[in-house]
């Protein structure tokens, strides 16, 4: 049923990672991952944590540089970009960060109507009008305008980040960890809007999450990444790509376990390394 | 997989003890410690390049220039005042005692009023704003880094450096400067009342010595001087912000090595602009200015 509501022109990829390797110092965090995201699909990628979600999502838009391989937006190499290009590219990305990430020295009005501001010479009154709209379109009231981040609750915040996030009309939105630290029913109000924003418009989503609900209910396709530290030399790091009916069907031990949230021997490993360590 | 027992020894008796392998790792620290000094100086001389370069290619907007203005500017006008103050007085109060030792208490005015703006002033008040304002920069960038913020600045377009670095760059070029003048006069003022009240000096020998000692040059150096000590506070404090550990404790740090980093930068440049000031000025008057 997903699958049915994807854009025509979806075969065109809009984001695609080649060989993208990602290492931090000494330690490797992402390696060889090849993806292609079509426009139009949204993408869940899920996986425990520490297995390199959040930086293969910042990798996307070209927050974190990779260390090998590359990742091209709409066919360009962000890497080569000089530093102003990739500003202006990233007008067409809007990104909902794992705490929201909101400037909490300025009001709610001016967190939102940032990116407007930034990159166009709208007039005070239509600014004020299109951040209220957004706010309307997250369930959020006038009266927060004039509120400052710290003031909300956490889902509050998450709903202004998202409402900061659409505000351009961006073609691609990466959602970090979009319902971590949320209570059950606030977390299906952000499954809903991130369901609702793709109905609006065409828009293409990379949801990054270990919350199953989440992936199954937004997702056409889920990706699954395994910890580069858990695998043996040579095995690939991505161990499921599909569609979320696809997963149950799934033979590998490592995404049943995930799917279903058991440990396994999990708890059994971690207290013969703590040994380990000791002796 | 369990982690099997490495070939190191156990660090108690000497039967594993070997003083090359010791030696080795002592060295490849030593190197790795040397090596990550010099990309750090690297990275952050990188950071001032491109600060400049924003700098120059297009200037911050009014809206994000003035409240960087005031926090650094107007709120730091009491304590820059109050530094100033103490300085001229503690001078005097120190000066005294050696210069009546040679009778020479007359001529208090042109030491205090010497010191002051060709070292202390610029010196005392740039070391009083790497405190309140170099840590503050580098708390508050840092606590942006570690909530994510300054990702989100360039997620949506907006160059950080642009947007956070320029404005607090720019305002401590200007300001410090402006308010190492402020200090100076401070000073001026407190060490002539200090001197003329408590240490029973004539003010009129007092002026007439600073006169003839202190000359428009002094307070371009020391102006000069502090224009230097502005930038370096910017850059390292914001440098310090921009690359912040996560968690509470790495804002903590990055806050007290902003200070003493930018104290110890303060220092080595007051050394190397004082020797260049002072060539510069042996050039510009072979014969100099007697003081007595």
């Amino acid at each position: 049923m997903a699958s049915e509501r994807s854009n025509p022109k979806a075969a065109e990829p809009l984001v695609e990672a080649r060989g993208l390797c990602v290492d931090f110092g000494r330690h490797h965090v992402l390696h060889g991952i090849d993806l292609v995201i079509p426009r139009g699909q949204t993408l869940a990628v899920i996986g425990e944590s520490g297995c390199g979600k959040t930086v293969l999502i910042k990798s996307m838009i070209g927050l974190v540089r990779p260390t090998r391989g590359k990742v091209l937006f709409d066919g360009r190499d962000l890497a080569g970009m000089t530093e102003q290009e990739l500003s202006r590219q990233r007008v067409r990305y809007g990104f909902l960060f794992q705490q929201a990430a909101l400037f909490d020295s300025m009001t709610v009005l001016e967190n939102v109507a940032f990116p407007l501001r930034q990159h166009s010479d709208t007039p005070e009154g239509e600014v004020r009008k299109i951040v209220l709209e957004r706010l309307a379109q997250v369930g959020l009231p006038e009266n927060v305008l004039v509120r400052k981040p710290a003031e909300l609750s956490g889902g509050m915040r998450k709903r202004v980040g998202l409402a900061r996030a659409l505000v351009m009309d961006p073609e691609i939105i990466l959602y970090d960890e979009p319902t971590t630290g949320l209570d059950p029913i606030m977390s299906d109000v952000i499954n809903e809007l991130i369901l609702r924003t793709r109905r609006v418009q065409p828009v293409t989503g990379v949801v990054v999450t270990h919350d199953m609900n989440t992936a199954r209910k937004v997702a056409d396709r889920i990706v699954m990444l395994y910890p580069l530290a858990r695998l043996e030399a040579g095995e690939p790091q991505v161990i499921f790509d599909g569609r979320p009916d696809q997963l149950e069907a799934v033979r590998d031990k490592r995404v049943a376990q995930f799917i279903r949230g058991e440990a396994g021997e999990r708890l059994m490993e971690m207290r013969e390394q703590a040994q380990a360590s000791r002796a | 997989m369990s982690q099997g027992a490495t070939d190191y020894a156990s660090p108690h008796g000497l039967a594993g003890w070997r003083p090359a392998e010791v030696a080795t790792d002592w060295i490849s620290r030593l190197g790795g410690l040397v090596l990550g000094r010099v990309a750090a100086l690297g990275d952050i001389s990188l950071f001032g390049l491109r600060t400049l370069t924003w700098l120059l290619t297009r200037l911050p907007r009014k809206e994000t220039l003035l409240p960087n203005f005031y926090q650094i500017g107007v709120l730091s006008l009491p304590v820059v005042a109050l530094t100033g103050t103490f300085i001229g007085m503690v001078l005097a109060e120190q000066s005294h005692s050696t210069f009546r030792y040679f009778h020479l208490e007359t001529r208090l005015g042109g030491v205090i009023n010497l010191t002051l703006l060709r070292e202390l002033g610029p010196v005392l008040a740039a070391t009083m704003l790497a405190g309140r304002v170099g840590s503050a920069m580098a708390a508050e960038l840092g606590t942006m880094r570690v909530t994510e913020q300054i990702d989100a600045l360039s997620s949506m377009g907006a160059n950080p450096i642009h947007y956070l670095v320029v404005p607090r760059f720019l305002g401590c070029l200007f300001l410090i400067p402006t308010l190492t003048v402020m200090a100076d006069f401070m000073g001026i003022i407190g060490g002539w009342l200090y001197s003329t009240i408590r240490l029973d000096i004539d003010s009129h020998h007092y002026w007439e010595n600073s006169r003839k000692v202190v000359g428009l040059y002094d307070v371009f150096s020391g102006v000069f001087k502090s224009l230097f000590f502005g930038a370096a506070i910017a850059l390292i404090s914001c440098y310090r912000g921009f690359n912040c550990d996560p968690g509470a404790e790495g804002v903590g740090r990055a806050a007290t090595s902003a200070f003493v980093y930018s104290f110890v930068m303060i220092l080595i440049l007051d050394l190397l602009l004082g020797i260049l000031i002072n060539t510069v000025y042996h050039y510009l008057w072979p014969e100099g200015v007697g003081f007595f």
